[in-house]
């Protein structure tokens, strides 16, 4: 049976942007191990030769007539920002000290 | 005359035409009503007091000034669930990562609602981005069920769901990913639709799982919801998967289906949903349910669909995944929560922290369930695996529709649970969809009507009623008809049956 350990838990929360205590990791490495071995049933169908479905409503390009629109103002799209300066988003240093 | 509250929707538009009760009237009694009784039930996080009165009093100026009623829904009040974006209002998803978000958009099922004239009272609780079967996940704190407080009100619609019960709006909204209409509907006494997917507009409906969300209507009857139906469907250029095909003729089904009359109708009884796991007396309400449509003249067959075993397997793997990739936009930088931007961490430090503190268990157990079945080297196991579950589910429905007009099945295996009880086992949480999933990976429609109370608990227990894709209409009529056989044979309306809630002064 498929089981997902500890350490895989905290690796994925790390892809993910998820920081998670020592006290997360032991009860999601638990609960996630039992929801995997749930869901593997889905494994019974991996060798047949059936094509997938990723969408109820088979998707075809959905295009629109290229017309000017108005959008956001910036006053609005700023609104909501966590913290914005000289009208743009504020963001933390995206380089780590050693860049 | 009858009590504002407790009148239908239908009957309350047709009161605010006739001038024998204004909008405004109508809108303070439910305002008063929340006021009265939402500290027990916890079905709002949000009351939007001043603009639900200036609404009501547009419609009043309307009829006043012999102008014809922006819709059949004019002057109705309704709660809107709390993932739908409405301006001047916050739209938090029942997050801390969204508190007091206020969104620079309406979402457009919220432009067709405002346009028609129905009167929106506030924002309801639901499970944090719509992720729970319980509405416990809600950063928020619990809703609890108005057929007892101590039990949940299904999920995640479960504000919507309790609001309806306890007569605080008669008309909701609800968003269904994997049953979260039709499983709060069920526990509640109340109906819920899922119409099929594509034909209710997703633009502004933040998303949790983009394949299977289908926002849809919650009301105490099937002819309101089919009313509400109307209002909220049709085609939308701002969604790229919304279906230009003209809106099902639901409202004629319903009133239709109320004659009482199924002669003709083939209702197949998927036979999968039934024996362990189901609570007797919901196996029993429902058995009655199917010996009802029997008696109205519908023929009734049982048909096997092997592949729905597969579903719940399936869905637990695409959602998450979809949901992984949907939320990792909840980054801190834009919009909503930021948490240690003190100058010495960086930008991928204050986002791991700020997703830390922002989202509550079940979510984060999701993201990284999704992040695992997307990884490479799992990819083709179970993300792969689960899309092919979803091709066999499809073929299920074709051939059972190409044998009977609709299915049916117990909407979700036992009545409400009582709160805290399945908090810590998330599996079993999970289980109360297994009826409802299917149908949001087909995309094909599906409701809930209310089929009596459990015989060991007394309470409410929901028949599910699968059309297919575009034919929602189906469902309505045969729901009509079992309503309308169900009030006569019982003395009245189900929800009427629910406990007096204590009244706060």
């Amino acid at each position: 049976m498929p089981s997902i350990s500890r350490d895989e838990v905290a690796h994925l929360a790390r892809l993910a942007r998820l920081a998670v205590t020592e006290a997360e990791l032991d009860l999601f490495a638990g609960q996630l191990d039992q929801i995997v071995q749930a869901v593997a049933q889905v494994g019974q169908v991996a060798d047949q030769d059936i094509p997938p479905t990723s969408h109820a409503v088979p998707l075809t390009n959905v295009f629109r007539r290229d017309l000017v629109r108005p959008g956001l103002t910036q006053q609005q799209a700023l609104a909501a920002a966590p913290a914005a300066e000289d009208g743009r988003f504020r963001v933390p240093r995206i380089l780590g000290e050693e860049a | 005359m009858t009590e504002i509250i407790r009148l239908t929707a239908a009957e309350i538009a047709a009161k605010v035409q006739a001038r024998e009760v204004s909008a405004v009237e109508v809108a303070q009694a439910h305002l008063d009503r929340i006021g009265a009784v939402d500290q027990a039930v916890h079905a709002f996080l949000h009351v939007d007091t001043e603009r639900a009165l200036q609404a009501a009093k547009a419609v009043d100026e309307d009829v006043a000034a012999g102008r014809p009623a922006a819709s059949p829904l004019a002057g109705v009040p309704l709660a809107l669930k709390d993932v739908l974006t409405m301006q001047g209002a916050p739209t938090t998803c029942g997050s801390k990562t969204l508190e007091g978000w206020q969104p620079p958009y309406d979402a457009t099922v919220t432009t067709r609602l405002l346009a028609a004239g129905v009167v929106i009272l506030g924002k309801t609780n639901m499970d944090e981005f719509a992720m729970g079967s319980s509405t416990e996940n809600s950063a928020f704190g619990p809703t609890r069920n108005p057929w007892d407080l101590d039990r949940i009100p299904g999920g995640s619609g479960g504000g919507s769901s309790a609001a309806l019960a306890a007569f605080e709006a008669p008309l909701a909204i609800g968003t269904d990913t994997g049953g979260s209409i039709r499983q709060p509907g069920s526990v509640t006494g109340t109906v819920g639709v899922k119409p099929t997917y594509g034909t209710v507009s997703r633009y502004g409906l933040v998303a949790f799982s983009s394949s299977l969300d289908q926002a849809g209507p919650c009301a105490r009857t099937v002819l309101d919801a089919a009313l509400l139906h109307e209002v909220i469907a049709g085609h939308d250029p701002l969604d790229s998967t919304s279906i230009d095909t003209p809106v099902p003729p639901v409202v004629a089904a319903a009133r239709e289906g109320a004659n009482g009359d199924l002669s003709g109708v083939r209702v197949g009884v998927v036979t999968q949903f039934a024996g362990d796991g189901y609570q007797p007396g919901v196996s029993a309400a429902f058995d009655a349910a199917v010996a009802q449509l029997r008696d109205l003249g519908a023929e009734i067959v049982e048909v096997s669909c092997p592949s729905f075993d597969l579903a719940l397997p399936a869905y637990y793997l695409i959602a998450p995944s979809e949901a992984s990739s949907n939320l990792a936009r909840f980054d801190a930088m834009r919009y909503g929560l930021r948490i240690g931007d003190d100058g010495t961490h960086s930008a991928e430090e204050v986002m791991s922290l700020t997703r830390a503190a922002g989202f509550g268990a079940e979510v984060k157990r999701r993201i990284i369930l999704g992040t695992y079945a997307l990884s490479a080297g799992y990819y083709d196991a179970y993300y792969g695996s689960a899309q092919k579950v979803r091709t066999l589910i499809m073929r299920d429905f074709e051939a059972a529709f190409a044998k009977v007009d609709v299915l049916v099945s117990p909407t979700t295996p036992t009545t409400a649970f009582k709160i805290g009880e399945r908090a810590d086992d998330p599996m079993a949480m999970y289980k109360a969809d297994l009826c409802t999933i299917p149908s949001n990976l087909a995309g094909n429609a599906a409701l809930s009507v209310p089929c009596g109370l459990s015989e060991d608990d007394g309470l409410p227990v929901g028949l599910q009623i699968m059309s297919p894709a575009l034919q929602d209409h189906r469902g309505y009529r045969v729901a009509a008809a079992y309503e309308a056989a169900r009030d006569a044979a019982q003395g009245g309306p189900l929800i009427h049956r629910v406990p007096e809630l204590e009244v706060a002064h």
